[in-house]
């Protein structure tokens, strides 16, 4: 991507600097879970505690797709089906078969890593751009397919699914949803600084450079493509528990689409940035409720301004990576 | 049976149609236009407004005006599918491939929506309906208007494959298809030609716009998006950036969706269009008549 922004004036320069260190510092992430945390104490209606949930929620999904859009440079456009995969897995076992909602998770796992594979598989070897759009119509096959199917309730979706722990408060599913959401961010940011992180970012940057370097493209690709999957499912089993019901209308083009925005405003490949981004996302059409009509329009217009004017975003990526980082990753396993 | 292969025929012009833009601007600047169904909705549109507006003139003929407004409509499609890349897509000229994906997106959205916010989200009912007179052909229910729309479809199509293959212009644009540096130092202004290329796939998809009104008789801000996403499946099956493989593709595409329907049920028929192209490009990605090409470097 580009080079960060360099200020002319001097003004410009300590506002760029102080950014510059902010980008930088460890302490945003911290502080942004304990104003999670303490949020319940500042304003615990149900309006509120419904978005501070759905905001954790969006976050954990941009999250999962910067593992493929950032960090290994695929476009998914079709992130809602894996999304869907994940709500309506739990809720089906949940509701029709009366699984407890935790137990469902292994099969969730297993169900997103299906379709990960079902969907990557084929289409990771061919041209980026071929990918976005088979993405694309994967998600409405998912889509399409859970609003046919008796067994998900066709349009109308599934009800009366449990909390996670079986019915619990608002304010608990809450707080286990912050958890989650907080973990899921950390395991994100370390897959990024992990081997296969840099195998990811090294394919995205040059991957005829990758393959020569041993880094098979395709199975690295995959490997993300399936993380993103695994990501995007277990938010969709918090999604039905706390919504208690899924319907297929929660999963069209537009919302993987919102997903993207949030990755892409926040910053392609920086969590910080997409964590922002997610947030704002989800928070500003709240505040700017008057404005509903326009909401649509102007993320379109602000996808091409970002691209054509800060293509890396609000909180852009940065490479912490320091040479004794690369040495103590490179040691554990040597591969032939 | 042959009322299937006719419906499969009818639907996989349109198809062509919309294809072939989607085909042309990819094999030459390798940039899959998200917002070409969009395009194709705001020929609707566009079409719908000329009608509305010249609705007195005209008196109770439908089909010269019809043709009039075509041509008008075309034209105005191919000035914003112009637009559209002078301010979307030409800056980022040499940028990675994930950030022209990603403006294209934007731009349709930003179409789609700005037309939600000049229209209004309720479809609209086109002024003019073609329905009528019914033919036997073959054992198939054909209508007057079906046959008339195809033939102004398949002649858009061949005058599109002569201008592509014959003209000068045409010439170029291959010539930038194989190599834009090269075609560069031959002296082709590169940036005029692809806004050529643009403004014909553009004209196309307002075209099929216009048409898909007139026979379907309703219009919605969102009806882009479908077609634009088995214009590119239709693509994918004949070959994408081969014409006479889009054509083919279209039509191909048109025929399997009408089978499958009558297989399947009505429900399934996208399922199956999108199970179509994820198995194409699975077994055959170049296409039925596209040839082998590797990612550029």
């Amino acid at each position: 991507m580009s080079a960060p922004g360099t200020g002319g004036a001097s003004g410009l320069d300590r506002v760029s600097g102080f950014a510059r260190g902010l980008f930088d510092s460890r302490w945003p992430g911290p502080v942004l879970l304990l104003a999670a945390l303490l949020g319940p104490f500042v304003n615990a209606t149900p309006y509120a505690l419904n978005l501070m949930t759905t905001t954790a929620i969006s976050v954990m999904l941009a999250v999962g797709l910067n593992i493929v859009v950032g960090y290994c440079g695929l476009l998914d456009l079709g992130y809602a089906a894996f999304f869907a995969v994940g709500a309506y897995t739990s809720g089906v076992l949940a509701t029709r078969f009366d699984w407890p909602l935790l137990a469902t998770v292994p099969v969730v796992l297993v169900a997103t890593v299906i379709a990960g594979i079902v969907i990557g598989g084929p289409t990771l070897r061919l041209r980026s751009d071929y990918l976005a759009i088979v993405t694309l119509g994967f998600g409405e096959i998912i889509r399409i397919t859970a609003n046919n199917l008796d067994v998900t309730g066709g349009p109308s979706g599934i009800h009366g699914i449990p909390g996670l722990f079986g019915g619990e408060d608002k304010v608990v599913f809450y707080y286990a949803t912050v958890v989650i959401v907080a973990l899921a961010v950390i395991g994100a940011a370390r897959l990024g600084r992990s081997r296969i992180g840099r195998a990811w970012r090294f394919v995205r940057e040059d991957e005829d450079a990758a393959a020569a370097m041993g880094v098979s493209p395709y199975r690295v690709k995959l490997a993300a493509y399936i993380a993103g999957a695994v990501w995007g499912g277990l938010a969709g089993v918090l999604f039905g528990a706390h919504l208690s019901a899924v319907s297929p209308g929660s999963f069209r083009f537009l919302d993987s689409a919102l997903i993207l925005m949030a990755v892409v405003l926040g910053g392609m490949g920086s969590n910080p940035g997409v964590v922002l981004g997610a947030i704002v996302l989800a928070v500003l059409p709240e505040a700017l409720r008057d404005l509903v009509d326009w909401q649509y329009f102007v993320f379109g217009v602000l996808l091409i301004l970002v691209m054509l004017v800060r293509p890396q975003g609000l909180w852009p990526a940065r490479s912490r990576e320091t040479p004794q980082d690369a040495a103590r990753a490179v040691r554990p396993e040597v591969r032939a | 049976m042959s009322q299937l292969i006719w419906n499969g025929l009818f639907v996989g012009a349109f198809y062509s149609l919309v294809a072939l833009g989607y085909s042309m601007v990819y094999g030459i600047i390798k940039l899959l236009n998200f917002a070409h169904g969009d395009l194709y909705m705001l020929g609707a549109f566009a079409g719908f407004a000329m009608l509305g507006a010249a609705g007195g003139v005209f008196g109770s003929m439908t089909l010269l005006p019809l043709l009039v407004v075509l041509v008008l409509t075309m034209a105005a499609t191919g000035l914003a599918g112009v637009a559209l890349e002078r301010v979307a897509y030409r800056p980022l000229r040499g940028a990675p491939r994930l950030s022209l994906l990603i403006t294209a997106v934007g731009a349709s959205f930003a179409l789609e929506y700005g037309m939600h916010l000049v229209a209004g989200a309720d479809p609209r009912v086109y002024p003019v309906r073609l329905g009528g007179t019914t033919l036997d052909l073959l054992g198939a229910r054909v209508t007057v208007q079906q046959l008339v729309l195809v033939l102004i479809a398949v002649a858009l199509m061949i005058v599109l494959n002569v201008l592509v293959t014959r003209s000068r212009e045409g010439r170029a644009m291959r010539a930038i298809a194989l190599d834009p540096r090269a075609a560069r130092l031959m002296g082709i202004d590169v940036d005029a030609v692809i806004s050529r290329a643009f403004f014909l796939g553009s004209a196309l998809a307002g075209a099929a716009g216009v048409m898909a009104g007139a026979y379907y008789g309703k219009i919605d801000f969102l009806m882009g998006f479908l077609i634009g996403l088995k214009a590119f499946t239709a693509a994918v099956i004949g070959g994408i950036g081969n014409i006479p493989g889009t054509m083919l593709g279209g039509l191909l595409l048109g025929l399997l969706e009408s089978f499958g329907t009558y297989w399947l049920g009505g429900e399934w028929r996208d399922v199956f269009a999108f199970g179509v192209l994820i198995l194409f490009l699975t077994v055959r990605p170049t296409g039925l008549l596209g040839e082998r090409v590797t990612e550029r470097v």
